[in-house]
């Protein structure tokens, strides 16, 4: 069975450790603040400014000067900050932020991301994903393996244009658990009942699978 | 000379066609809304817009679109919009899309008068395409200018008589960058007070910045995206 979009993010919670400071994407990234292991203390940044992101509010205590990156009301978790936007991609810049998660259309096996423009479709922007992914020390994407067409998004090389390069360290998909190394991408855990083989077959990039792959466990 | 000028109408009356503006906010967040009011009522055309996003059809600087008072937006996320979106494909609007932090940190040199910056978002991408790029300790920096404009029209929460500035929450965004950045700043409030009534330790945007200040008539805050906690 491949993951959910919510096992997805149960997956890259484990990899919060206590005292992280996190920026999470908008999609899947989001549902990460669901699944925070017991016992850890993480403090969530979004870039429009708010250092301790709490959950949304209660019906009715919506505030409007109290928004998250995706525009989405929010609330404040006890001993959060707020500042400016030059403030907020400064300790972006100057890697203050432990770890990043964010979606992709496309990632490759040096680790280039793409996922803010499709050539011959409106183009939105990049908002803050170009200087997230330049300056974050660790980066994990999580995507759906392939595209809706069944086309591998685990490239040896992206072909939409792209967001920043080498910088992604760890991709959490819907089939596989994968590191970005020098050599390629390690296929670390595999989702319940896929096959080594079937991973294999939908990555296009170049995957190395060493020893018996464990299954990602719940 | 007292910077506290009657309403909207007054605060944005020199300003003319073809002006470059820097507009406050994040999505709908913190937005000047009565200065933006005031310039569809004024109807000047071919403005460039320095905006974090487009606002929405009905809203924020999409009522200046609707108007066609818009020649180019500068931006780094312009989604939600139909109107922007046909004036694009349609050739009408120009837009240049920067990375958010690399659009703070340009309105942050011009408020600290230096002339550009060198920032590693964008290198390898086509952002990079035609700039200048140097490396520092291995890595790949591009090289960006401040900006310019005539004009920066922010909103803040609370302000005093000397353009004294205080933000609310996420509604800061980018309003003291820009506050920092314009040859003219006008700043538009939610309480206008005496001087002397802020805690000079608390001020965002020193009045320094602030050339016109005056009370909104009413704001609307529209949220874009309403979320509440399942119950």
């Amino acid at each position: 069975m491949a993951l959910t979009k919510e096992q997805i993010a149960q997956r890259i919670a484990r990899e919060l450790k206590d005292g992280f400071y996190v920026n999470l994407g908008i999609g899947i990234p989001t549902l990460v603040a669901n699944y925070i292991p017991r016992g850890i203390k993480v403090v969530l940044q979004s870039e429009n400014g708010l250092l301790g992101i709490g959950p949304f509010p209660e019906q009715g205590q919506e505030d409007p000067d109290l928004i998250n990156a995706g525009k989405q009301t929010i609330t404040t978790v006890p001993g959060s900050a707020f500042f400016d936007s030059a403030m907020s991609f400064g300790m972006i810049r100057a890697g203050k932020v432990d770890l990043t998660v964010l979606g992709a259309m496309e990632v490759s096996e040096k680790g280039d991301i793409a996922n803010w423009k499709i050539p011959g479709k409106m183009v939105k922007g990049m908002g803050g994903a170009m200087d997230l992914v330049a300056s974050a020390k660790n980066i994990i994407v999580a995507m759906m393996h392939t595209n809706p067409k069944g086309e591998s998004k685990v490239l040896s090389h992206c072909t939409l244009p792209l967001t920043g390069v080498r910088c992604v360290k760890k991709v959490v998909t819907d089939l596989a658990v994968l590191d970005v190394t020098e050599a390629g991408f390690r296929l670390l855990e595999r989702a319940p009942g896929v096959t080594v083989e079937e991973i294999k077959s939908k990555t296009e990039g170049k995957l190395i699978v060493e020893g018996d792959v464990a299954e990602v466990a719940f | 000379m007292s910077k506290v000028v009657a309403n909207a109408d007054e605060a944005i009356r020199n300003i003319r066609d073809g002006a470059v503006l820097m507009l406050g906010g994040f999505g709908l967040c913190g937005i000047p809304e009565n200065c933006i009011s005031a310039l569809v009522r004024k109807g000047v055309k071919d403005l460039t817009c320095i905006s974090n996003n487009a606002g929405v059809d009905d809203f924020g600087i999409g009522l200046m679109l609707q108007k066609k008072q818009v020649r180019k937006m500068i931006s780094s996320y312009v989604g939600e919009n139909a109107e922007f979106e046909r004036q694009l494909l349609s050739g009408e609007l120009e837009v240049e899309l920067i990375p958010q932090g690399t659009l703070a940190t340009r309105c942050l040199a011009a408020g600290y008068g230096m002339p550009a910056i060198y920032t590693p978002a964008g290198a390898g991408t086509e952002v990079a395409e035609g700039k200048e790029i140097r490396s520092f300790s291995g890595k790949e920096y591009l090289l960006e200018y401040a900006f310019e404009a005539d004009y920066a029209i922010v909103k803040a929460w609370k302000g005093d008589t000397e353009g004294n500035l205080i933000y609310h929450e996420t509604a800061r965004n980018f309003n003291p960058l820009m506050a920092m950045a314009g040859r003219v700043t006008i700043a538009e409030v939610e309480h206008l007070v005496p001087a002397g009534e802020l805690d000079p330790d608390c001020i965002h945007t020193p009045g320094i910045y602030i050339h016109q200040i005056f009370q909104g008539a009413s704001y609307e805050k529209r949220i874009e995206q309403r979320t509440v906690r399942k119950a």
